[in-house]
């Protein structure tokens, strides 16, 4: 066993000296006993059977399999900040039917648990949003004054939605209100509809009721 | 160290008390040096001690009038210690749920002893946002942000800004309509984050065919909410940034700030 790595290592030496002959003369080089052990070459294959490019290459390897896993840790991690379930209000609700509703009244019933105005026109109805437009407090229906007061700014609104004073920048938002296959009202706060777009003449943005 | 007296427990009952702890080896354990009696010693007084380290060997006598310095910084880190006891005696109280919050805050206040304790963290946070504010006011003055201490007064800007965060999220742990809305209106404006805000500029590039990939269930805001508007996740968020993660990044900001005091050349003498 150990003479047999002796000759491996002699024909290393032997290849060392005869650099750059081709193989058959490193064989007969190696055929003289050769008791001078010199360095091996950086670039012939060492006695681990590591070269340089192979080195390099597993080197290469392993940073690219670090990266990745550390920037799907990472990744991981600041998906972890988004949770999947909201305990909160759902988005879409039923408003009962639209005969609940009085011609000319701004209705807060459902305010405080959806965030949602629904006013009855002669026309029908629409559902606006109780986010200021301004910085996002909820404003408050003055029925003596007919507008919506923001406490926080000052912002005043139309029963329309119409921004008339204060610093809010646009109207109240519209959600999407349409009549259910059971006759109830159905609203939808993914869909808005903004005054400012010329939204508010979508169909779905007003309920046509005049009953 | 070396300079350490040898003790010599034959001689221990000829000794005075003094002389006794000063040469026992619990005290010379802990320090490494003889008594600071001459400059060297008083030098390693100060590069043996962790804290200490931190500070300059020796101090300008003009960084020592409080005419120049106003004292500002030390003011700001003295309250910032005053914040951390008073926050953390706060914290066997308070618990950060919707049920409990304001509750909490009004039975610190009305029945448990020294009820002042939330009112101190209040003013204390209040006097530090003006001491970091004169302290940043001072160093402009002086021009103290100059080379070789560019780099220092960054530090500074990043824990002016995390001073500010610190009070806006311990402004919403009250939980009542105060902090709800300031916080709501504070938190809009993260709607409008570049490309991470489902109203910011360039959020409305993200999208795959007619979905839009940032919008108000994944946006910067809803990070920092964990909701869509400020409810029990943004409270709860809010509470845990505010006791541990600002405070903690502080500290380590702070840390390099005075070590960088000391390494940028010391307080900065009259020009």
């Amino acid at each position: 066993m150990s003479d047999e790595k002796i000759d491996k290592g002699a024909v290393v030496t032997a290849g060392t000296i005869t650099k750059g002959a081709d193989p058959g003369a490193a064989k007969t080089a190696a055929a003289a006993p050769s008791k001078t052990n010199q360095p091996a070459a950086p670039a012939g294959p060492q006695p681990h059977g590591i070269t340089r490019r192979s080195f390099f290459s597993t080197l290469g390897i392993g940073w690219v399999a670090f990266s990745g896993a550390m920037g799907a840790g990472l990744t991981a991690t600041a998906r972890f900040m988004f949770p999947n379930v909201l305990f909160e209000p759902v988005q879409s609700f039923k408003a009962g039917f639209p005969s609940d509703y009085t011609v000319g009244k701004v209705d807060e019933r459902w305010k405080e648990a959806y965030g949602t105005w629904l006013v009855r026109t002669d026309d029908g109805l629409y559902a606006l949003s109780t986010t200021c437009t301004h910085l996002g407090c909820t404003p408050n229906w003055l029925p003596a004054e007919n507008k919506f007061k923001c406490p926080c700014h000052g912002s005043g609104f139309y029963p329309s939605g119409i921004n008339f004073e204060g610093p809010a920048p646009r109207p109240l938002e519209r959600y999407k209100i349409v009549l259910g296959d059971d006759g109830q009202i159905f609203i939808d706060k993914n869909q808005k509809y903004q005054q400012e777009k010329g939204q508010w003449s979508d169909p779905d943005a007003f309920l046509r009721y005049t009953g | 160290m070396a300079d350490g007296p040898p003790i010599n427990t034959s001689e221990v009952k000829k000794k005075d008390l003094v002389t006794y702890v000063r040469e026992s080896q619990i005290w010379n354990s802990i320090f490494r040096h003889g008594p600071p009696n001459n400059d060297r010693n008083r030098a390693l007084a100060v590069i043996t001690n962790v804290f200490l380290h931190l500070h300059p060997v020796r101090v300008r006598k003009s960084g020592l009038r409080l005419k120049y310095t106003w004292c500002m910084g030390g003011v700001t880190f003295f309250l910032f210690i005053v914040e951390t006891i008073t926050g953390l005696l706060l914290m066997f109280y308070y618990r950060p749920t919707v049920e409990y919050a304001y509750a909490d805050i009004w039975d610190l206040r009305e029945q448990v002893p020294l009820g002042i304790m939330r009112e101190l963290h209040r003013w204390g946070a209040h006097a530090m946002v003006i001491s970091v504010w004169l302290h940043m006011l001072r160093v402009f003055m002086t021009g103290s942000y100059k080379p070789p201490r560019e780099f220092n007064w960054n530090v500074g800007v990043f824990l002016l800004v995390l001073t500010l965060l610190l009070s806006f999220t311990g402004y919403l742990l009250p939980w009542d309509q105060l902090a709800m809305w300031a916080v709501t209106v504070g938190s809009n404006m993260a709607r409008a984050t570049p490309l991470l805000g489902y109203e910011g500029p360039g959020s409305s590039l993200l999208r795959l065919g007619d979905i839009s990939l940032v919008h108000a269930g994944n946006d910067a805001r809803f990070a920092l909410l964990a909701g869509r508007f400020v409810g029990a996740g943004a409270l709860l968020r809010f509470y845990v940034l505010h006791c541990v993660g600002i405070p903690v990044v502080a500290t380590i900001l702070m840390a390099v700030h005075f070590w960088r005091v000391r390494k940028d050349g010391g307080i900065s003498g009259p020009v």
